[in-house]
């Protein structure tokens, strides 16, 4: 596993709730650096909760979220921005301005953040546009493309300044197969090739497979973690039954014709 | 496809769930970690010479962006990159990358980039620059005001011709929710009127009083110099029972629930709700439109009652404070109002209500996509009814008068 230094995010004693509703209750983990790391589990056992608070959307019941020893918690002001850029997120749903092209949505953080050049903005947006293979959809509103395209273009977006963290919520949802497996591509090759760190919640097992280096998945009747690690390990050797069990029986519906 | 140009199968893919290997690129720990890019042009023999040191991300590309593609543009002969010594390399230093080789390109000058580390050179070759030498960003094209004038001319008549086709599905609705009261939405109705009614009583009545006190008040100045402000109440009274109550009322709706309509309808179809409701079966219409338009067409003519009653109100203690006694009021109102006036005017209230409810939903039911749709569904709905009223209001009038109502 990798060593202490490479931790990137550290999650620590952290509770989640909605008013007395508690969804989860104390939970730990590390994302490390370069992972891409999957968060997993039924619906309605808090994914996209775990998720919303990590991007600081929420602030957590009780624990510590820390990018790189700063806790985004407690984070106000300017060091709270400073936190937020070093990531993107992609919403389950895509959220993209719908008022705005998919080339004016991407470039609207390269505007906000950065001192470049109008030309250039408009250069670098269309190659993240390029990157999910919407270059030519750059003009079009958010509204005249398809699901599976607007996710694409949210990605692009979440990618706009470069962060070294990317979170996506089930970014696979949705798709069809083969954009499914040109989205893993694409996250593989943005991991390799940038060394970005992803955190995505995703079902699709396939997709698990393909890419992710570690799993955690969450249990809704304990609120808890009930297995980590890598997810071929997880299959043969969880000591959990349950766990062995989503994992083999999502495979075997996965192999059948 | 460009999701896979430039990808080297064999280099450096991490094996599925096995060990993670590093290559040794250095991740900015933060982007407030100094970033700093120097960089020197020179001309040699081999043509112009760019030298990149350091790091090449958002931070530090924005200050030579402009210089080196100058540099580049400005270049007599062929141009060497030099790029050993770049430590790190984002999508900005692709970017940056990729401008000054399209640039080259567009010049016709021969460009090489030399030394880039291989990780980096794959972010680079992602992008090839003979796809990127011209930009398609898709900033609409500018029509000519002659073809926005004829556009502007066939909405119109499109927007009218729906406009009749909603009057017949809207009467055709009622029709049905006359013949069949059992299954109409009550709930939604009662909810709706509550909304639309007795929430809008506090804007009516003081909107109407206002009118009746300010109406009578300025009126009352002129009209003194002809010792004729006794007429001071029936004036007022007049003027707000055949006309302004109702206009007002409808005014008031329009702004309060006939938005309110058109944001929800609107909301539900870009949510594809209404959608939801077709494919179940059940008619939009008689669903969402019907239990609004009744809830408005029973609380219009009650809320003209009482802005009736406001305007009366402010007119009574502007015509008191004349110094002239109630009782001469009351005779004033007695004498040139009757049971005509009044009805008059609350049959137009109960038209106005059926008009700007169902321009509402109308309104709400045409919604496009996307959120800036809902917001101009709304806008139409208030313009709309305000202009339909006022048209209405206006035929009334000469119906009225043929009948010497
Ligand atoms: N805004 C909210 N208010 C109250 N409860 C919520 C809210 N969002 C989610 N929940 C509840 O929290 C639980 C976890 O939801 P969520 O994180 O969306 O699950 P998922 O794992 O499917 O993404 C669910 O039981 C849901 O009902
Ligand atoms: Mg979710």
């Amino acid at each position: 596993m990798a060593s202490h230094e490479d931790t990137i995010i550290q999650v620590r004693n952290f509770t989640a709730a909605y008013g007395d509703s508690v969804v989860i209750d104390d939970i730990s983990f590390d994302v490390h650096r370069g992972e891409i790391f999957v968060i997993l589990g039924g619906s309605g056992c808090g994914k996209s909760t775990l998720l919303k608070h990590m991007i600081g959307l929420y602030e957590p019941k009780t624990g510590s979220i820390a990018f790189g020893g700063d806790d985004i918690v407690t984070a106000r002001g300017d060091k709270r921005v400073e936190i937020l850029r070093r990531f993107g997120v992609m919403y389950q749903l895509g959220a993209l301005f719908g008022s705005m092209t998919l080339l004016e949505n991407v470039r609207l953080p390269l505007e906000e953040y950065t001192d470049l050049p109008p030309d250039a903005m408009d250069l670098i947006a269309t190659t993240k546009l390029d990157l999910v293979g919407l270059r030519e959809f750059a003009g079009h509103m958010p509204a005249e493309i398809s699901g599976g395209m607007q996710k694409r273009a949210a990605i692009a977006r979440a990618m706009a300044l470069d962060p070294g963290i990317l979170f996506l919520d089930e970014p696979s949802a949705g798709l069809d197969p083969i954009t499914s497996a040109e989205l893993d591509d694409l996250i593989k090759r943005l991991s390799r090739s940038l060394q970005i760190t992803f955190v995505i919640v995703t079902h699709e097992l396939p997709s698990i497979y393909a890419i992710a280096n570690r799993v955690i998945m969450l249990d809704k009747r304990v609120k808890k973690i009930v297995a980590d690690g890598d997810p071929n390990d997880l299959r043969e050797n969880s000591d959990n039954p349950w766990v062995r069990q989503f994992f083999n029986r999502q495979a075997e519906e996965h192999s059948k014709p | 496809m460009p999701l896979t140009t430039g990808v080297n199968e064999d280099s450096g893919v991490a094996p599925v769930g096995g060990t993670w290997n590093l290559s040794p690129i250095e991740w900015p720990m933060s982007p407030s970690e100094v970033s700093s890019l120097s960089h020197q042009i020179e001309d040699g023999d081999a043509g112009r010479v760019l030298a990149l040191a350091g790091r090449l991300d958002a931070d530090s590309t924005g200050a030579v962006w402009t210089d080196l593609a100058r540099a580049v543009e400005t270049a007599p002969g062929s141009i060497v990159i030099h790029a050993e010594k770049v430590d790190y390399c984002d999508g900005f230093g692709a970017g940056l990358l990729l401008d000054l080789q399209r640039r080259a390109l567009a010049k016709g000058r021969a460009l090489r980039i030399e030394g880039l580390q291989p990780a980096f050179q794959e972010m680079v070759g992602a992008f090839d620059p003979e796809h990127y030498k011209t930009l398609d960003i898709g900033r609409g094209a500018q029509t000519s005001a002659v073809t926005s004038i004829g556009q502007a001319a066939t909405d119109v008549v499109k927007d009218l011709r729906g406009f009749v086709t909603f009057i017949g599905e809207l009467a055709l609705a009622l029709i049905w929710a006359v013949r069949n009261p059992r299954s109409v939405r009550w709930k939604d109705a009662i909810r709706t009127a509550e909304v639309a009614g007795a929430d809008a009583l506090p804007v009516v009545v003081l909107v109407g009083f206002l009118i009746g006190f300010v109406m009578a008040f300025q009126s009352a100045i002129p009209m003194r110099e002809y010792g004729a402000d006794v007429f001071v109440a029936s004036l007022v009274g007049l003027a707000m029972v055949r006309e302004l109550g109702p206009i007002m009322t409808a005014v008031a709706l329009a702004g309060r629930s006939g938005a309110a309509f058109a944001a929800e309808l609107g909301t539900m179809k870009v949510n594809e709700e209404i959608s939801a409701l077709t494919t179940m079966g059940l008619s939009p219409a008689r669903f969402l439109i019907v239990p609004r338009v009744i809830a408005a067409v029973l609380m219009t003519p009650i809320l003209t009652i009482f802005a009736n009653a406001a305007g009366i109100a402010g007119g009574y203690i502007v015509f008191i404070s004349l110094g002239h006694p109630t009782v001469l009021f009351q005779e004033q109102l007695r004498l040139y109002i009757d049971m005509n006036d009044l009805m008059g005017g609350l049959i137009k209230a109960f038209v106005f209500g059926m008009i700007v409810a169902g321009v509402g939903c109308m309104r709400g039911l045409q919604t496009t996509t996307g959120a800036s749709a809902v917001g101009r569904s709304t806008t139409s709905a208030v313009v709309s009814s305000i202009v339909i009223v006022s048209l209405t209001d206006g035929l009334f009038s000469v119906i009225y008068f043929f009948l010497d109502f």
